[in-house]
């Protein structure tokens, strides 16, 4: 049976004491032993920042890729092996700065693919400088008179591009960030998980004490995740309070489902080659 | 079958007119026809980057024997506008021909030529009659095409039912549009037009078929199971032609929102055990480079298609270059073994389209066929591709629970420098695939012994590697051993170039001609041996710094005196190429 304890690897951690990274880290591991998964049927997809480092310290199938390209390889990941449960993760520079490209389309694309984004707020690997999440004002190395730009908003963007399972999670709450992944990856589609996530050296604004009283569960509201107005507001919302949880929910067809050659056996344990091209080669005689 | 040329054995047709009005459609239904006949034919297009509007043209070129290219001169245009007949009469041979729609208004003066015969027939009339769209009035040229030459006009009929296959209407009105043409044509023109083209007996089996559709078909037979990409011309076609047959042949085709995500899509599909593919052009490929170091860093296998056309930049979009030899063979940065091969025709595009397959899987190493648009969007004549492609997947473990000794390691030290692949989801096994330097198992590292050892590693694969493609066709020789002259050169320009060794014949001037078909790892013995010869060579190149000239020099210390270098986007004609030699020889 597989158990956290099972889930390590011997690689020696190198994220700072504190890091909110650990949180995500162990929320995955709790995910895949509630889901009662063998380590050999999932696969991590990780990019390039602190977080990337993720494929290192899980004992899970890993394919860590370069900056910003999750999504496009996961997607295939999938399509490649349906068998397979596949969890990208990447940073909030990875994914809504030079990967931004992709997030829209792979939500349009539905493809049963859970995302986590490690949302620091702020480049972490690269020592400091401004992320497209740090917020308006904040003095950062490369914003010595704060960020000019609004922040984008991951989850906003997310609802607009018909991504069908919307999710925040905070890296300080362990369990509900299970719980979370364990919605996202049993969810048939493509889920974004937003992860709230402190960098201790890099980032003293949005710190564990900023969100500690801030931060509060949406499932402990009347929030409706049918509900994609609502979802919409509660994607906006942010300041004294910050809503965590399952901000929109609604299945869809998935990716895999658009393409009929995918039917039957997964396509990466089908016998390569032997195709008959005569038929198609009547319509060059 | 029997032909009567003006100069030589083979007779030229050029189509032309605006965009959107089916040139390359009417000139290809034209070459099929006529190599139902049992004759060879090529076909190549030459248009604006432009939806609708502006001037394109087609050139069919039809013989007895085997043709690899078009020809400098025309014999019969077939002019669906009048800028096709003003712009186009001075390439035609003394007594050719051309037909156009008879409500052209000609001004005094604006046909310059005496020495050509003027065919005009009533195109859109026809067409109104039969109540058709304008579209129509090329089977109206076609079937007057037809008559001038005195070929079979069912041979025509039989190509449009093929053509239009399911669509009874069309084919009907079709079948009429080039009766009324070849009628006509008959009725006022008989044998005024000097050209023969006569079918024989037997009809051949054989396939007219583009660069395109070649790579297309060679991905297909050799099994790849995902292709993505994203538009760019010159390589669009093989998307068209691969999505319009995915469901039948297995594969999984998509449009990609950018390069980046196609590359990314065939890493992540290939890390998962799916043989997977993309092609662009320079522009996306230069896109793609940094995801090129991941697959190699990570031993992905991955097969890319590169189609060039003139850079920098946007360059002359829907023209031909072959200017991207060197950018191709040290895309991205740091240093790792990829395979570069560049076909010449269309049988070398889908042979070694498959054989990319296996290269890459078998070694691990992205494999990059380089092509042109003048390969790829040309039609050629050939004998129908043989599906029978050997698979090989090298060591890629397909079982379904490890059985290896102790635990799998992605990145086992092996003496080979292959280190086993499976498939993520085998029980007891797992694959981590890293973008970091890594040691066996994937995991990061920073330790010298470990990188050293990773490094000993790669030169042993690039070792066997070597050994490997160095007795596929690497160079090949075309011509007599002891040849006068001998040309020498890469990709499409092999077509011109064995034109212009039937020119040279012609002219009593024996000629030879070495085509490097692998441009990495670079076949310098073979390539030197090729060139052991007294006679005077001259490289042909369609770039302006002659890149294979670079890497011969690089790799074999020889320089090239004589150098016929062509970058205006247009194919190299037969013609010119042999005067150059001549040139050479003096």
């Amino acid at each position: 049976m597989t158990t956290v304890q099972k889930l390590g690897t011997s690689v020696k951690n190198t994220w700072c004491p504190g890091c909110g990274n650990f949180g995500i880290l162990m929320a995955f591991k709790t995910a895949i032993t509630q889901l009662g998964l063998s380590p050999e049927e999932v696969v991590a997809v990780s990019g390039i920042g602190c977080h990337g480092k993720i494929t290192n310290y899980v004992k899970v199938n890993g394919l860590h890729v370069i900056h910003g390209r999750v999504l496009p390889a996961a997607t295939a990941v999938k399509l490649a092996n349906n068998g397979l449960t596949v969890v990208g993760f990447a940073g909030d520079g990875d994914c809504y700065n030079i990967g931004m490209g992709h997030l829209p389309h792979a939500a349009r694309r539905n493809p049963d693919v859970t995302l986590v984004v490690h949302n620091n707020m702020i480049y972490g690997l690269t020592t400091g400088q401004a992320s497209p999440t740090s917020k308006q004002g904040h003095r950062t190395r490369t914003t010595p008179r704060g960020v000019f730009e609004p922040d984008v908003n991951p989850l906003a963007l997310a609802l607009a591009s018909d991504a069908s399972f919307v999710a925040r999670g905070y890296a300080g709450d362990m369990r509900h960030l299970a719980s979370l992944m364990v919605e996202a990856m049993t969810f048939r589609g493509f889920a974004l998980i937003d992860v709230l996530q402190p960098c201790v050296t890099w980032n003293r604004v949005q710190t564990y004490e900023f969100y500690k009283d801030r931060v509060y569960k949406l499932e402990e509201t009347d929030h409706d995740p049918l509900d994609l107005s609502a979802a919409h507001s509660k994607a906006l919302e942010w300041g004294d309070r910050i809503p965590v949880g399952v901000l929109y929910r609604r299945e869809r067809p998935v990716y895999s489902e658009s393409f009929p050659q995918m039917q039957g056996a997964p396509m990466a344990r089908r016998e390569v080659g032997g195709v008959d091209i005569s038929r198609l080669l009547k319509e060059f005689s | 079958m029997e032909i009567t040329c003006i100069i030589g054995n083979s007779l030229s047709f050029l189509v032309g007119g605006e965009a959107g009005q089916g040139i390359t459609r009417s000139g290809s239904l034209l070459g099929k026809a006529i190599m139902r006949g049992g004759f060879h034919v090529y076909g190549a297009n030459d248009y604006p980057s432009v939806i609708r509007g502006g001037h394109n043209l087609y050139l069919l070129r039809v013989s007895d024997e085997e043709i690899h290219s078009q020809h400098d001169r025309v014999d019969l245009v077939m002019a669906l506008n009048k800028e096709t007949l003003v712009l186009h009469q001075g390439d035609l041979n003394v007594g050719g021909g051309a037909i156009y729609d008879e409500d052209v208004k000609l001004e005094p003066g604006e046909i310059r030529r005496e020495d050509i015969g003027l065919y005009p027939v009533p195109m859109s009339a026809f067409v109104k009659e039969i109540g058709g769209a304008p579209i129509m009035r090329n089977t109206v040229a076609l079937g007057a095409a037809v008559s001038l030459v005195g070929y079979d006009l069912e041979m025509l009929k039989e190509a449009i039912t093929k053509a239009f296959e399911g669509r009874e209407e069309i084919i009907e009105d079709n079948h009429r549009a080039a009766q009324m043409g070849f009628e006509y044509a008959r009725e006022h023109y008989g044998d005024a037009f000097p050209c023969r083209l006569e079918p024989g007996p037997e009809r051949p089996e054989r396939i007219m078929v583009t660069g395109s559709e070649a790579v297309a078909l060679g991905a297909i037979s050799a099994g790849c199971g995902l292709y993505s990409a994203y538009p760019m011309t010159p390589a669009s076609p093989v998307l068209h032609y691969l999505i319009n047959n995915d469901v039948e042949v297995g594969m999984v085709v998509i449009q990609a929102e950018s390069e980046i995500s196609a590359i990314m899509m065939v890493i992540g599909a290939s890390y998962a055990g799916v043989r997977a593919m993309t092609a662009t052009s320079g522009g996306g490929f230069a896109l793609m480079t940094e995801a090129l170091g991941l697959a190699a860093i990570t031993e992905t296998p991955v097969v890319i298609m590169v189609g060039q056309r003139p850079g920098p930049s946007t360059g002359m979009a829907t023209y031909s270059a072959q200017a991207d030899l060197l950018f191709t063979i040290h895309a991205s940065h740091g240093e790792f073994p990829r395979v570069v091969v560049a076909p010449g025709d269309v049988d070398e595009s889908y042979h070694l389209t498959a054989e990319a397959f296996n290269l890459a899987e078998r070694f691990q190493v992205p494999a990059i066929i380089l092509t042109d648009k003048n390969l790829l969007e040309s039609h050629k004549s050939t004998n129908p591709f043989s599906g029978g492609v050997a698979i090989d997947r090298g060591e890629l473990m397909m079982t379904s629970a490890w059985a290896g000794e102790g635990e799998y390691r992605r990145y086992s030290i092996t003496e080979s420098g292959v280190s086993p692949r499976l498939i993520p989801g085998t029980s007891g096994a797992l694959a981590l695939s890293n973008s970091n330097e890594h040691d066996e198992y994937g995991f990061t590292t920073i330790d010298p012994d470990v990188i050293e050892a990773m490094a000993a590693k790669q030169r042993r694969k690039v070792e066997e590697l070597r050994e490997q493609v160095f007795v596929m066709d690497a160079v090949k020789v075309y011509g007599a051993e002891d040849a006068e002259v001998t040309l020498v050169g890469w990709g499409s320009t092999k077509g011109p170039a064995l034109e212009a060794l039937k020119v040279l014949a012609e002219e009593s001037v024996s000629a030879r001609f070495v085509q490097v078909v692998l441009m990495e790892p670079f076949p310098s013995e073979a390539v030197s041996e090729a060139l052991k010869t007294n006679g005077p060579t001259l490289l042909i190149e369609g770039n302006r710094t002659a890149q294979l000239g670079r890497l011969i020099k690089l790799h074999c210390g020889i320089e090239f005196e004589h150098v016929y270098l062509r970058y205006d986007g247009r194919p190299f004609n037969p013609g010119e190429i042999a005067a150059r030699a001549k040139e050479a020889m003096a």
